[in-house]
């Protein structure tokens, strides 16, 4: 199983390499609006602590209600630790399934292709789902847990899909079938708050949302084009027909 | 998940030696079966980093959840 061995060092190096590079970058983005936010968060404040909250998630189960009795990393270079780590996670587990994808489709050669099939995750995995759940600041308000995260999924697959329709095939049906699968999780709708009452400043959450995309595409842009350069180098023990192929295709 | 599945490894190492037609077939099934699998892991790893309700993995992962845009709290 040369391939998947292959494809997992691969994922694992550009994981870390973006993981990293995007916690250097939330470190002085993202990390400070929340924990700004995070001072606004059930401090006595009436609105987010009171309806705010507990109306829009009415039956948060037990064991979220609890939280602040489960371990946590405490603030500062710990917290900053286990931060890095999950994001260098997810970038291992994001650049699994983009390789995955990519070589099923036929390979993911060269940066150029890297960072193009990079930007298109970005759009799939980052931008369509923020269309209909924006990036949340902690105390704002939002629908139970579970619809939400079940429309974020169904909205990656489904623009993951029509981007996928739209870049590999050719035909106007299948063409007309990507829009449609574009523009159906938002006609579906993402769960929403009742309330959208919140003590955290708009302009806060603005701020948020601009960090989380500004520094979401340079990651996806560095995970793909990084995944790509790795990809080359890392192909040893591949089977004969396909590491032929390979090399007609490298100019 | 077989990682390692010697039946596998062994239709490949002969896919490899041999490179008659029909292995050429066995080669595409074990890719399949690599690609398959990868795929799995990754959404293992993501699902797990960006979804898990387990508290621990909550509050360890959480400024990278909120920063990542996935749905949280």
């Amino acid at each position: 199983m040369s391939l998947f061995r292959n494809i997992v060092f691969t994922a694992v190096v550009a994981g870390l390499l973006s993981g990293l590079l995007l916690t250097a970058m939330q470190s002085f983005s993202t990390i400070p609006l929340i924990m700004e936010a995070e001072t606004f968060e059930g401090a006595g404040d009436p609105v987010a602590a009171g309806e705010g909250l507990s109306a829009a998630q009415p039956s948060v189960p037990a064991a979220l209600e609890v939280e602040e009795e489960a371990w946590m990393p405490a603030d500062g270079a710990e917290r900053l630790i286990y931060t890095a780590g999950a994001n260098m996670l997810a970038g291992i587990g994001f650049g699994l399934v983009l390789l995955s994808i990519a070589e099923a489709l036929g390979g993911i050669r060269g940066w150029r292709r890297g960072l193009l099939l990079g930007i298109a995750s970005f759009v799939t995995v980052s931008l369509a789902p923020g269309l209909g759940l924006p990036p949340e600041l902690p105390g704002m308000p939002a629908a139970e847990l579970g619809p939400r995260q079940v429309w974020w999924m169904a909205s990656v697959v489904s623009t993951g899909l029509a981007l996928g329709l739209l870049a590999y095939t050719r035909s106007a049906g299948l063409a007309a079938l990507a829009i449609v699968l574009l523009i159906a999780p938002h006609l579906v709708g993402a769960p929403l708050p009742v309330s959208h009452d919140t003590a955290v400043p708009h302009e806060l959450h603005a701020r948020f949302v601009n960090a989380v995309y500004a520094t979401n595409l340079v990651f996806w842009a560095v995970l793909g084009a990084s995944a790509a350069l790795l990809r080359e180098r890392f192909r040893s023990g591949e089977d004969v027909v396909v590491a032929n192929s390979d090399r007609v295709a490298v100019p | 998940m077989q990682i390692d599945d010697p039946r596998v490894e062994g239709e490949r190492t002969r896919s490899m030696t041999t490179k008659s037609a029909s292995n050429v077939a066995v080669t595409s099934t074990s890719r399949t079966l690599s690609l398959s699998m990868s795929a799995l892991l990754g959404l293992f790893v993501v699902g797990f980093v960006g979804f898990s309700h387990m508290d621990v993995v909550h509050n360890a992962a959480h400024d990278s959840r909120h920063s990542l845009a996935f749905p949280c709290h």
